[in-house]
């Protein structure tokens, strides 16, 4: 099966005139469904620093992801969008509050057992792509499965077969400085997905790509967020990529402020309270 | 991973190279300025070196080294050749006295004078003419290096000086020497010329004295205790006896604890390590901080911080083994190009390679430590840092 980016004509549209993509696109559960979480965040509150330079980047928030479901995080730079995805990825210590993901409480583990884990379960696509520059990109894809313990043979054939799915079957062995920047964030959403995991934090995946080069990367975040077990978190400003949300949750100040599905209607698991 | 480590380390040609740099130069200097060391304290006991015949050599038990010489009376000869498990011990003359050559200058030469009827205890090895050739009236035999530098004789042509060859006299202590022989030695430490004839010919060339007997070397009978030996010679005639490679370490010891050599090549061995130490430091750990952010990606993808201590340990142990490697090639070519033509004292022993190989691990260790510290105190939120 090849996940090949298809050119979309959609027009990006404000946060409250959202609508949801095709239901041909996706056939999880629909929005609003009461599923299960796969992560559920209360009163989540982290700060930097201390006395009067501290800085509280979340101030008690409360957050669903449930699974299958793809999720924006918006708001204004230094609101706490990278913050929170970096808790719910456990990259991060968080204060106070309570964060499962996927079952898992976070504070409860080892450093050891939460890089184990991330490892298992957790995908990331950075902004800047962070692949590393000395490898080709098989090789860079096969690193989840690596660090997993997968023998190298076997992760370079996976990687090679993931990178055939997103259209890069014929660079598997180039270097990424030889990518155009659409194809590096193709290469990281690879690396994202290859070992399977049940959660992906996306950071800013389209910021460092040109519009139509985003409306495909989030084409191809969109396809595989239709695997039914799987919940893409995505932090993004781009507002034209709204429309490949199932919810978008606006934070500002270290809350958020309200949280809408695809239609511009809060939801049900809004977590206003989290705005108090 | 560790595959990824190693990719990691040498995709990157310029830190890659820097880093082996830093080693090569290291391991390069400690080997060489090593070699050099052990160059010149072997040159210490040449001498005993190319005696190879004797097991023991027997002396006063002031003597701190081989040019240490204490004469003893005559009669310490028989006395040796009386203890149980001697196989013989034969007289050996070193002194060092003053050859007149024909143009009126004048040299200082090491003689050695060798049992008249054995001949024990002469050159390793002849280049030109025999050892017998010593039976001769007034023979002597001259070294090859000291026959071509210090002894050899003016040219009357004005051009570079003519080596002292086969035929050729000379004057020892105002007697007459004819040279019978060109032999092979070993350098020794002070460069003299070597210079052998027989013991008695050696007590004519010598000033007299009451004692003029500076050694006694013995072969030990079959099967004998060498160790048990000296201690019967040395309770048998009050003197100090000791096994060949006890005496070699005695005087190399005396070099080390009486002269700044050690302290010289050991400032430069040391600089060489601190050197090495600071450039491949600050190179790797350069490397891992360009690569920050890539440890950090590895990090928050679930690697733990034991599995990327590994790798750094790995790229670490990799660019000390290359080079070390390298160094050992490098200082082992520089060093033998310069000491065939030349007076150089070099010599690459195990030891040296076994010291300089753990001096360069340990500058690997030094160089990962603190790219380690790093990279364990890294956050791994700091991925999404832009």
């Amino acid at each position: 099966m090849t996940i090949a980016p298809e050119r979309d004509q959609r027009r990006s549209r404000p946060l409250n005139r959202m609508t949801r993509p095709s239901a041909a696109q996706s056939d999880r559960p629909p929005p609003g469904h009461p599923g299960p979480a796969a992560v559920r965040c209360r009163g989540v509150t982290k700060t930097y620093g201390q006395g009067n330079s501290a800085v509280r980047a979340l101030r008690g928030v409360d957050l669903d992801v449930r699974t299958g479901e793809l999720l924006m995080l918006v708001g204004p730079s230094g609101c706490g969008k990278t913050t929170l995805i970096s808790v719910v990825a456990g990259v991060l210590d968080r204060d106070g509050g309570e964060c499962e993901v996927l079952g898992s409480d976070f504070a409860r583990l080892s450093a050891g057992e939460r890089a184990a884990f991330r490892a298992r379960n957790v995908g990331f696509v950075f902004q800047a792509f962070n692949l590393i520059p000395t490898l080709t990109i098989a090789e860079n894809v096969a690193v989840p499965l690596l660090i997993a313990g997968r023998p190298r043979r076997q992760s370079l054939d996976a990687a090679k077969e993931m990178l055939a799915r997103v259209g890069l079957g014929d660079r598997v062995n180039d270097e990424p400085r030889r990518l155009s920047g659409g194809q590096q964030q193709r290469v990281a959403i690879s690396r994202a997905l290859v070992h399977a995991p049940r959660l992906i934090v996306c950071d800013e995946p389209t910021s460092a790509l040109d519009h139509a080069t985003g409306q495909r990367v989030m084409e191809l975040l969109r396809s595989v967020a239709a695997r039914g077990d799987l919940s893409l978190v995505v932090v993004t400003h781009d507002q034209r990529i709204f429309e490949f949300a199932d919810r978008i949750a606006e934070m500002d100040d270290g809350h958020i402020v309200r949280v809408v599905d695809g239609e511009g209607r809060a939801t049900a698991a809004h977590s206003a309270e989290g705005g108090k | 991973m560790f595959t990824i480590a190693l990719r990691m380390l040498t995709r990157d040609r310029g830190k890659y190279f820097g880093i082996l740099m830093g080693v090569t130069l290291a391991s390069l200097v400690i080997i060489y300025q090593g070699s050099i060391f052990v160059g010149l304290m072997s040159r210490t006991y040449a001498v005993i070196s190319d005696m190879g015949d004797p097991d023991i050599w027997v002396m006063d038990e002031k003597v701190s080294f081989i040019d240490d010489t204490k004469p003893l009376l005559d009669t310490a000869l028989n006395r040796v050749r009386g203890v149980d498990g001697v196989a013989w011990a034969m007289p050996l003359y070193k002194g060092v006295l003053r050859a007149r050559m024909p143009d009126g200058s004048v040299q200082n030469c090491n003689v050695f004078g060798i049992d008249d009827a054995t001949l024990t205890g002469g050159p390793p090895a002849m280049v030109e003419g025999r050892v017998e050739d010593l039976w001769r009236a007034d023979a002597v035999i001259v070294d090859k290096v000291g026959a071509e530098t210090r002894l050899a004789k003016p040219n009357p042509a004005g051009g570079p000086p003519v080596p002292l060859a086969v035929g050729d006299t000379l004057e020892l202590n105002d007697r007459r020497a004819v040279v019978v022989g060109i032999s092979s030695n070993t350098r020794s430490f002070q460069s003299q010329p070597t210079v052998y004839t027989t013991y008695t010919r050696a007590m004519q060339f010598a000033p007299r004295e009451r004692r003029m007997l500076s050694f006694v070397v013995v072969k030990a009978g079959d099967g004998a205790d060498i160790g048990a030996l000296c201690a019967r010679i040395r309770e048998r005639t009050g003197l100090a006896a000791y096994p060949r490679d006890r005496f070699k370490w005695k005087t190399v010891m005396y070099f080390v604890e009486n002269t700044g050599i050690p302290i010289n090549f050991g400032i430069a061995v040391i600089l060489g390590f601190v050197i090495g130490t600071i450039i491949t430091g600050f190179m790797f750990y350069s490397f891992t901080a360009d690569n920050l952010r890539y440890f950090g990606t590895l990090k928050a993808m679930g690697a733990s911080d034991g599995r990327l201590t590994a790798m750094i340990i790995l790229q670490a142990f990799v660019v000390s083994f290359i080079g070390f490697g390298l160094g050992c090639g490098l200082a082992a070519f520089l060093g033998t190009q310069a000491a065939k033509n030349s007076p150089l004292a070099f010599r690459i022993v195990w030891q040296v390679l076994f010291l300089a190989g753990c001096a360069t691990l340990v500058i690997g260790v030094l160089s990962a430590m603190l790219s380690m510290i790093r990279v364990i105190r890294l956050e791994p939120a700091v991925v999404f840092k832009s």
